[in-house]
């Protein structure tokens, strides 16, 4: 597959760390992962109340849509419909899941269940953006880049999507990574291919 | 010229029946999988729900009863489909929402059950048991995985990619579950009733179901995927759009990519939970996109909700409405409930039937739509 489409901006979150095109912005590594979360927001002066009520999955993926977008997205360039989201992982919504589970021992929480779905983590970016187009949420055992770009590539080729944030987002009690991309159909002065190689070398650095 | 893509196999694996011939039989008699059901694992209280009896799944040493499930389903497709799992150019699309998450109830947490839970562990053993060479892919959006596995199926083919798409969904109700919706207060007391004025949640069902598509010319008599499309209502995680105008436009996106109108839809089958709010957005939706006079049912009565399978068993048994001419009444549906009316079926009649739009809508704001047709 010819990489005709373009990485606009790609933003990493692991291992404490928040690196977005290739500069570290952040970092927290002594903090335990809801500090770290928490950190993170506070550090980009995010305002936005509904944070407090994610589950990790949801703040991670979140936190690095923000940081993915800020000063990297034309947003009024784009409809609703035009922008959408194709994101994967291995873990699904277990770390969540779990403790749901351990509340509903007592008395099971919805707010807690609402998030019991992996493709809620969309769900948020998609609100917090008025993203309404396309989307979708894979599960892999580890990423599959070559997956992830025929997806992207199919919805950007038949004009179904003009812009699309695609990726990784993962956590599972303490581990967690999030690596996400960008992907336009135009180049910019800073962009990169939307190739194989360039999503997995930017996946890849720590 | 985008390559057709046809239904080649089916299968529909139900309290019902474990094939499509015998759950559209049984359907037609007005047989339902919901009923009262007494069983502690899953609740203290009874509920209404359409679950197997013990016994139902000869389960396989080693696998679980979600896996049993893929395997009998997509077992059945095969059989006399001509598809060869083993070839290179085929694949396994697999939808779930939930998987084996109820092995938490069961198992101690460990690392090694955190990686048995996995979908993929899943998919992998699925997998193996057929010969499929390739990756599965595994889709879990909530309750337009089903859905969804046929358009990422469809369109993996339309690329060449592959030749043909094994898409396989499945979901099984565990106390994780039921505990979940009945949190929510999503729970029907009683059968449920789409689109009806009385309606009061939703009933929960398991199965699983499989849609064989393949692109390969020997099939050219046979019903095709027309087109599909997927859409974010961008307002809540839980509740449906306000408007129903991203519904609707995924319904129009896959209609202007079938390159049909909607005097080409012969009927719908709705998502139709009788929850308040989806029929509500979902009959809106139906009138913005002029599809307010089009027969439309909802299978939910019979199969209950099935999330990740549901989108896959009720285009089965839609399929099924197609080639027989036949249309499927709503059980539990009277009196019209919504604010636009849509044209509820209420009997089983029988139709000149060319097309049909299946829709779903699920947490997380999600919708999708998918047109098949002769």
């Amino acid at each position: 597959m010819l990489a005709e489409n373009h990485i606009i901006s790609s933003c990493l979150i692991e291992q404490g760390t928040v690196v977005k095109d290739g500069s570290m912005l952040f970092e927290n590594k002594e903090a335990d992962l809801a500090d770290f979360l928490l950190s993170v927001y506070q550090h980009f002066q995010l305002n936005y109340p509904k944070f407090y009520k994610m589950d990790s999955l949801s703040k991670l993926g979140w936190l690095a849509s923000e940081v993915l977008l800020k000063d990297s997205f034309q947003k009024n360039q784009y409809q609703p419909e035009e922008v959408g989201l194709v994101l994967a992982n291995r873990n699904s919504s277990l770390d969540n899941d779990i403790r749901y589970f351990e509340s509903a021992k007592e008395i099971a929480s919805p707010s807690l269940f609402v998030y019991t779905l992996p493709n809620i983590v969309i769900g948020e970016i998609c609100i917090r953006n008025n993203f309404k187009g396309e989307h979708g949420f894979y599960i892999q055992d580890q990423f599959d880049a070559g997956f992830i770009a025929c997806q992207v590539n199919y919805l950007l080729d038949h004009n179904i999507l003009k812009a699309c944030i695609c990726g990784w987002v993962d956590v599972l009690d303490q581990n967690y990574k999030a690596t996400l991309y960008l992907v336009e159909k135009n180049p910019t002065d800073s962009s990169k291919p939307f190739s194989i190689k360039n999503i997995n070398s930017i996946f890849e650095t720590n | 010229m985008e390559k057709d893509v046809f239904v080649v196999a089916d299968n529909v694996l139900s309290p019902i029946g474990k094939t499509t011939i015998e759950n559209f039989d049984q359907l037609k008699k007005n047989a339902s999988g919901v009923k009262e059901q007494n069983n502690q694992a899953i609740s203290p209280k009874p509920f209404f729900a359409s679950l197997f009896n013990e016994g139902d799944i000869n389960i396989e040493s080693g696998k679980t009863k979600f896996e049993q499930l893929l395997i009998d389903s997509i077992s059945d497709a095969l059989q006399n489909s001509g598809i060869d799992p083993t070839d290179k150019k085929t694949i396994l699309i697999i939808s779930s929402t939930k998987g084996n998450i109820s092995l938490l109830e069961t198992e101690v947490h460990t690392p090694e059950l955190e990686k048995r839970i996995a979908l993929s562990t899943s998919a992998r053993l699925v997998a193996e048991h057929f010969g499929f060479v390739n990756m599965p892919i595994i889709i879990s959006n909530a309750c337009i995985s089903g859905v969804m596995g046929v358009i990422t199926g469809m369109r993996l083919l339309r690329t060449g990619q592959c030749e043909n798409a094994v898409v396989a969904g499945a979901d099984v109700i565990s106390s994780f579950i039921l505990s979940g919706f009945e949190s929510f207060q999503a729970l029907s007391p009683q059968v449920c009733r789409p689109f009806d004025k009385s309606r009061d949640g939703l009933n929960l069902g398991e199965g699983a179901a499989t849609i064989i598509l393949s692109t390969n010319r020997k099939y050219s008599e046979n019903i095709k995927v027309l087109g599909g499309s997927v859409s974010n209502d961008a307002n809540h995680i839980s509740g449906p759009s306000r408007t129903g105008q991203e519904l609707s436009f995924a319904i129009d996106q896959s209609l202007k990519e079938a390159g049909l109108s909607t005097d080409d839809i012969s009927f719908i089958s709705a998502h139709g939970t009788a929850t308040p709010y989806n029929d509500e957005m979902e009959a809106t939706a139906m009138q913005l996109s002029h599809l307010q006079s089009v027969p439309l049912n909802s299978l939910k009565g019979y199969y209950g909700h099935t999330l990740g399978a549901a989108g896959l068993i009720e285009s089965v048994i839609s399929i099924q409405s197609l080639k027989e001419e036949l249309l499927l009444p709503t059980p539990g549906y009277n009196e019209c409930g919504v604010s636009q009316p849509v044209n509820v079926i209420a009997n089983l009649q029988p139709i000149q039937a060319k097309t049909f739009l299946k829709t779903a809508s699920g947490f997380g704001g999600c919708n999708a739509a998918v047109i098949f047709g002769k």
